[in-house]
């Protein structure tokens, strides 16, 4: 395996670890599940990649165009159906993300069904990772402010938090909006790594991978949704004679976890320092007791 | 006009097939307050059973029909017992729900491109190309009978939730769980009736689909369609069902026929988008109220 071919995975990786950790605070933390993270996406990519290859635009500022765009769309569609009973929400998302994607098939600006190629390739692998640091300080930042805690309350108890006097809608307005804009931001790297777009990129089938990455990580915890991200995009290219069984086999895993472990891989735990020597010391403890209670037995 | 009254037919036979597809959808919504959403991939695995049935196993067209049927019931079934009954148990949010159909939906599909592939099949011709016509109009053998077929079924589905007893138990459940289950209502085979009800409607519709187009991997996204008509309709509600899915199929069939067929599906989803910001609840529903 040449440089190169890690790189991109690399790159690839960090995209989707962009639009999950997005997707992680709409279903992770705030409880509400969406069908058209892709449809965002792909918001985002045509509007970056209009910006720098039609306005000439630099590249991060086309990228915040991009996701602010996305954000738009997503408080338009969040505006009329936030307040109704969660399932409407869920079935709007797919209705609006398949909206979306049928409706750039049919803009020949964009090159309609077809593809738009010649986006120049400005996603590199330096840019990705400083992206990435930036995106997942804003989200632990924003988790660990008053805003995470009303979010989290939400999706425990919606009624309880509505009487302690939390603006529902509005914070769930807060939530999608910020995770839109993290998918329209993926979105545009995702169109200046490749260089190339194509309506048919950002199916449902998109979106529901999005979601699989943040179960497999786990519901309500950032460093689980990257790591579900990382691992979930790196494993397919090392078992590429087992592409064909992949989606079967996260099928599967999806009703697994949500049967035996819904909280997912981390559970609601984060990596941090404090946790893992905390975790470590957990263990010395726990060797320590058994050797003491074989003693007393002998 | 008479093109017009053409239009009217097409759309009825097509809508009559996704009221088979919707009614599954609202049956297990009115009575556990979630969106199946692996029963599309019920009706493509019933799609596909019909298929082989009736090529492999060269069987008589009634027998690979019922056959088909009661296999898509049997599956939903075991979707139901594997992938919600322990949720249920556990009486976890809905957002687990939706997760569990979603994975349910993702592998259905990909076993299908696994095993089967993702190639096109066609159903072997059954009934002659040639056309019933009165008039000016001409009927096809096959929007005939997938309108007969879609109509006895829906009757024989309405007379059993509105005139016996299991049905009687059924309304009640869906109306409120926890006081029919007070009552004597044994919960738990009400679930399991629906969920065989929805699929074995469920493998008639596939059948009829693949009959008329053809069968693929990919089917149940065409049946997010008849999802659409549900909440067109009103979900939970089976007249809504009814009546959201015809409706549907006549749109659909004069955007093709008027517009493009190009704009078909993006008409349904602006559809969707539409009812639910002007009347979340659907033509027929009632408003719920989220209870805590």
């Amino acid at each position: 395996m040449d440089w190169f071919y890690i790189q991109g995975i690399l790159i690839l990786s960090g995209i989707y670890l962009l639009a999950v950790l997005g997707l992680s605070l709409l279903t992770g933390f705030t409880g509400l599940f969406s069908f058209g993270h892709a449809g965002f996406m792909a918001v985002g990519a045509y509007i970056t990649a209009m910006m720098t290859v039609n306005f000439k635009m630099p590249f991060i500022l086309a990228l915040l165009v991009g996701g602010v765009a996305a954000a738009l769309i997503s408080l338009l569609i969040g505006r009329l159906t936030l307040n109704l009973k969660g399932d409407y929400f869920c079935i709007a998302t797919l209705g609006l993300g398949e909206a979306i994607r049928l409706i750039l098939d049919n803009v020949q600006y964009f090159g309609g069904a077809r593809g738009w190629p010649g986006i120049p390739l400005k996603t590199t692998l330096g840019n990705v990772i400083v992206i990435n640091i930036i995106a997942i300080i804003v989200m632990a930042n924003l988790i660990r402010s008053r805003h995470g805690r009303n979010f989290i309350a939400i999706r425990e108890e919606e009624m309880a938090s509505q009487i302690i006097g939390i603006n529902v809608f509005r914070y769930r307005m807060i939530s999608l909006a910020v995770s839109a804009m993290y998918a329209g931001v993926a979105g545009g790297m995702l169109a200046h790594y490749l260089g190339f777009l194509q309506p048919k990129m950002f199916q449902m089938a998109k979106s529901t991978e999005l979601t699989i990455m943040v179960i497999f990580g786990g519901l309500g915890s950032i460093s689980g949704s990257a790591l579900g991200a990382i691992v979930l995009t790196a494993l397919p290219e090392l078992l590429r004679s087992f592409a064909k069984w992949r989606l079967v086999v996260y099928g599967l895993a999806v009703i697994f976890i949500m049967i035996t472990r819904p909280q997912g891989l981390m559970g609601g735990y984060e990596l941090t320092f404090k946790n893992i020597k905390n975790f470590f010391s957990r263990i010395g403890l726990k060797a320590n007791e058994k050797t003491s209670i074989g003693g007393d037995q002998s | 006009m008479s093109a017009f009254m053409q239009q009217i037919i097409n759309g009825l036979s097509i809508g009559s097939v996704y009221a088979l597809m919707a009614v599954g959808y609202s049956l297990v919504y009115s009575i556990m307050n979630f969106s199946n959403f692996a029963h599309g991939g019920v009706i493509m695995l019933g799609s596909y059973f019909g298929f082989f049935l009736l090529t492999l196993y060269k069987l008589p067209f009634a027998a690979a029909f019922v056959l088909a049927a009661l296999g898509a019931g049997a599956l939903a079934l075991i979707i139901e017992r594997i992938a919600y009954r322990p949720l249920r148990k556990r009486n976890a949010p809905f957002l687990y729900f939706i997760i569990s159909a979603m994975g349910a939906s993702i592998f259905l599909e990909n076993i299908v491109i696994a095993t089967i592939g993702p190639t096109f099949k066609t159903y072997p011709r059954i009934l002659s190309p040639q056309p019933y016509s009165f008039g000016t109009l001409s009927i096809g053998r096959l929007d005939m009978m997938m309108f007969i077929i879609s109509g006895v079924s829906l009757a024989l589905l309405v007379y059993i939730i509105e005139r016996t007893k299991i049905g009687m138990a059924i309304r009640a459940t869906a109306y409120n769980m926890r006081a029919s289950a007070l009552m004597g209502v044994n919960t738990d085979r009400i679930i399991f009736i629906v969920f065989g009800l929805g699929g074995l409607l469920g493998g008639i519709a596939g059948v009829l689909f693949g009959m008329k187009y053809t069968v693929y991997p990919q089917i149940g996204f065409i049946t997010i369609k008849s999802f659409i008509a549900a909440v067109f309709g009103g979900l939970g509600s089976l007249q809504g069902a009814v009546v959201g899915s015809v409706l549907l199929g006549i749109i659909e069939t004069f955007t093709s026929g008027y517009l493009s067929s190009q704009y078909r599906d993006l008409i349904a989803f602006a559809l969707l988008i539409f009812i639910l910001i002007v009347r979340p609840m659907g033509l027929m529903g009632k408003m719920t109220e989220d209870k805590a």
